[in-house]
Formats: structure tokens, sequence, C-alpha cells
């Protein structure tokens, strides 16, 4: 007996729709992320993420009452992220029906704001994604902000350990480089950052075919999330999830 | 009509919608009174067990908790509502709990360094052989679940009875882990069967259809 690793097929929300970034910034527009999400569910996901990237408030507010219709007919651990700011927007989000909410700018801005959250909701309740890309001169990676836009001069495994001292009870470790490009995880990423840290971390960004989820397990993630391959039908997570146990790896059997 | 105790645990409402779901007369309260007229009681919990203790013996929830379980009426314990059931926990200190089973909540300390904590995610439970009291594997609370089940477990404590009989279920974490225990009226489960899917929502199906 031993603890599954988890697949987390992740919908990304663009006022209160589905879209998929390439590269984080080009978009294309697909459904209802509470189908989606339900779908997901059906299929045993371990567990369903909604990253909302919407510019405005308006866009954002709408995501509340999507984790709340969510809530109502999924009943798996839901991850929630995106525009998470200060305590009060996590709690709205948790009170909707959040199992986690996900924080990425907020925290490198003020890093206290981890531990503030962490001790009012727990640690297993707050996760920091990390924007993580390969510095070219300099070796290593850098931590990005604002969706990958903005360089913050920030050494990704420095930051990881400073968020889990923090009290984060888990790393989202996206590698801006593998982001959209279908050609798998940054394995080198993954590992460096899971042998860092000794809380869970979930790989994230590139993900063109199964085999990639193998790929980031094996690095030593505890759980892989992936958008396309299962957004646009290519592969269910009951598929990924026969193939990753045939590979030997400890999964929860899909539906 | 179930109670369902509202201490602000972040699980409350999964657990509110989940057993809504499944047919559940449910009446989410901090009122002592209400508690004490429910036919059923659910105690949901996530966060930090000296808060949630905490939370309970300022709404006067604690006593009202106690004599609900004397009088034998059905008692679900989700996490938290699990180990404040035992007499302490070593969580941000050490704590007192409820004291209606001896024994203590403990760290999770998996000697592997490659087991974290948290101990977040699916883990496989089984009925612990020979377990007395109800437990094991005729418990009607666990009928239809699949021997193992995969639930869905966030949790960096857990659980010791002095008494091991009481161990309903059992999961692996480096270590044997309490998933579930059992003790007349009482099942409190480690886990949360309000996110475990099609299993959590048979467990809490088998609770609200349980005379």
């Amino acid at each position: 007996m031993t603890l599954a690793r988890r697949i987390i097929p992740c919908l990304d929300v663009k006022d209160g729709r589905v879209v998929k970034g390439i590269n984080f910034l080009a978009l294309r527009d697909a459904g209802d992320p509470v189908e989606q999400a339900a779908a997901y569910d059906a299929q045993g996901a371990d567990e369903i993420c909604y990253l909302d990237i919407s510019a405005s408030p308006e866009g954002r507010s709408t995501l509340v009452d999507i984790v709340a219709r969510t809530a109502a007919q999924v009943f798996s651990p839901l991850t929630v992220g995106g525009g998470v700011r200060s305590i009060e927007d996590a709690e709205r989000l948790l009170d909707a029906g959040a199992d986690k909410i996900a924080m990425n700018t907020a925290a490198i801005r003020n890093p206290a704001l981890i531990t503030e959250c962490a001790e009012r909701f727990g640690s297993q309740a707050i996760v920091v994604a990390v924007d993580a890309k390969r510095r070219p001169q300099l070796g290593g990676f850098e931590v990005y902000s604002h969706g990958g836009r903005t360089p913050e001069n920030l050494d990704a495994l420095a930051w990881c350990r400073r968020i889990a001292d923090l009290g984060a009870g888990e790393i989202l470790l996206t590698s801006m480089d593998r982001d959209g490009t279908g050609t798998g995880y940054d394995t080198e990423l993954v590992t460096a950052v899971a042998t860092t840290v000794s809380i869970p971390v979930i790989a994230s960004g590139g993900v063109g075919e199964l085999a990639h989820l193998a790929g980031g397990l094996e690095a030593g993630a505890d759980a892989v999330l992936a958008a396309s391959i299962f957004h646009f039908g290519q592969h269910t997570i009951g598929e990924a999830k026969a193939f990753l146990l045939e590979r030997g790896l400890p999964i929860r059997p899909g539906r | 009509m179930i109670a369902v105790v509202d201490v602000c645990s972040g699980n409350l409402r999964s657990v509110e919608r989940a057993l809504a779901k499944v047919g559940g007369d449910v009446q989410v309260t901090r009122d002592p009174d209400v508690v004490r007229r429910a036919s059923k009681i659910v105690v949901p919990g996530q966060g930090a067990f000296g808060v949630f203790m905490r939370g309970l013996v300022e709404r006067g929830l604690g006593e009202a908790l106690r004599e609900a379980i004397t009088s034998g009426r059905p008692y679900l314990g989700i996490c938290l509502g699990l180990q404040v059931l035992f007499d302490d926990s070593e969580e941000g200190g050490a704590c007192a709990g409820l004291g209606v089973i001896r024994g203590r909540v403990v760290r999770l300390r998996p000697t592997d360094p490659r087991l974290k904590v948290p101990h977040m995610g699916w883990n496989r439970v089984q009925p612990r052989a020979g377990a007395g009291r109800g437990a094991g594997r005729g418990d009607r609370l666990l009928a239809g679940i699949p021997d193992p089940a995969y639930v869905y477990f966030v949790h960096s404590f857990h659980a010791v009875p002095e008494d091991r009989s009481l161990v309903a279920l059992e999961a692996e974490h480096g270590t044997a882990i309490t998933a579930a225990i059992r003790h007349d009226n009482l099942f409190a489960c480690q886990f949360h069967p309000e996110k475990s899917q099609a299993i959590g929502l048979q467990i809490l199906r088998n609770f609200v259809e349980a005379a």
C-alpha cells in the first residue's frame, strides 16, 4: 500500500470559459469549465485544477460562481488559482468549495501571505505556483511572475525552499520553456525541486503524450498536471492511468 | 435530521453538499441545542487541532457532542472530527481533545525521506484484520466499499488509540496510519469521504441510510 501519484487535469479559465494557453499567451476558447470538470471527475481524475487567467476583476468574480457550481457536483479535490492576492480572495474561493488555492505573483510580492494563509486555512490548502525558466548563461532556473511575463531575478530552487519554509503545502511547478510545446516536462527542473523540498511537487508544462506524464513522475513529481492532451480529447484520464500503471507507477486506477 | 457541526472548518460546505447529494436531511449548525436534538451528528474538520477544539468549546459544542456520543446516536467524524475524539494531540505543543476515546494524536514521521508530510492524495485503505466493535469487513458503514479502496487523505497527524481493535481501516505511509476508527455508535475517518468520489459518497450514503 502506498500513496498514489496524482493525475491532475488543468482547466485554464478566462471570463468563465475554458481556454488553453499556448506559451501562456495565445488562447483558444473551448467550453464550460463545470462540464469539463465533471467529465474529468467521471473519468477518475485524482484532482481538478482551475487556473483563472481573467484580466479583469469582473472576469475573476465569475470564478467564485464556477467553483461553487463545480463543488455541487464534483466530489473530488479542487485546486483553484489565478488572481489570488489576499487572504480574502483565498477565503472566497475556499468558501465556494475549493479545497486548495494556488497563489503566484502575490506570494512573490508578499511572501508573508503564504504563512498567513497557511495559518488561517492550513498548509494543505495552500499551493504556491512557481513559473520557472532556464537561465541561458548562468544556468539554473529563474522565477517569472504575472503569468510568465515578468522575470523576478529570483532563483527557482531558493524560492521553492523558501515557499516550503513559509508553510505552503505544495508547489505547482511550471516550466516556462516547455509550457505549450508538447515536448515533455523539464525533468531536470522537476528533479531539482523535488529533491530540494519536502512538500509535494506538481509537475506542469509541456505534456504532449502519455510518456511525458511518466517522465514527470519518474523525475520525482508527486503529481502531474496536464491540460491539452486531456482537453482536446487526445487521451482520457483512464487511458493515462492505464498507461502509467503499465509502467509500474503507483496510480489509482481510472474508470 | 443530521446535524453537521460548524466550527468554521474548510471542508464544511463540501461535507454538507456531499451528504445532501446522497439524500441526507442536513442542518449545518453551531447551536449545541440543535446537536442535542439531531438524530445523527457529523463533525467535519480541517485545519489546526487547537483552533478547532477551541472553536468547539467556545460554542459550548464540546459538552453537546459528548452527550450525543454517550447517548448512542450515530456520530460521523471526518479528519479533525476523528482526532478531537481522542485525549490529546501533539499538534501545536500539546492540546486536549474531547477524551471520548483513549489515545493520542501524533505527527506522521515516515522514516523514508521520499515520503512527504502532509500525507496528501489517494491512498488505499484496508479493513484491519481482527478489528472488533463492529469494525472491519462486516461493518455496514463500509457496505459496497471495495477492499482495498482508494480514498483521499490530507493530514499531517493521525490518531493512535490505546485499544488497537478500534482501528477499522488502515492505510500505509511509511508506517500504518489510522484511516478510520469504529467504536459502537462512532465512526470516524481520517480521510475525506466528501472528496473521495464514488467510494466516499457510498460511505456517506451508508451513514445516512443506516438506522
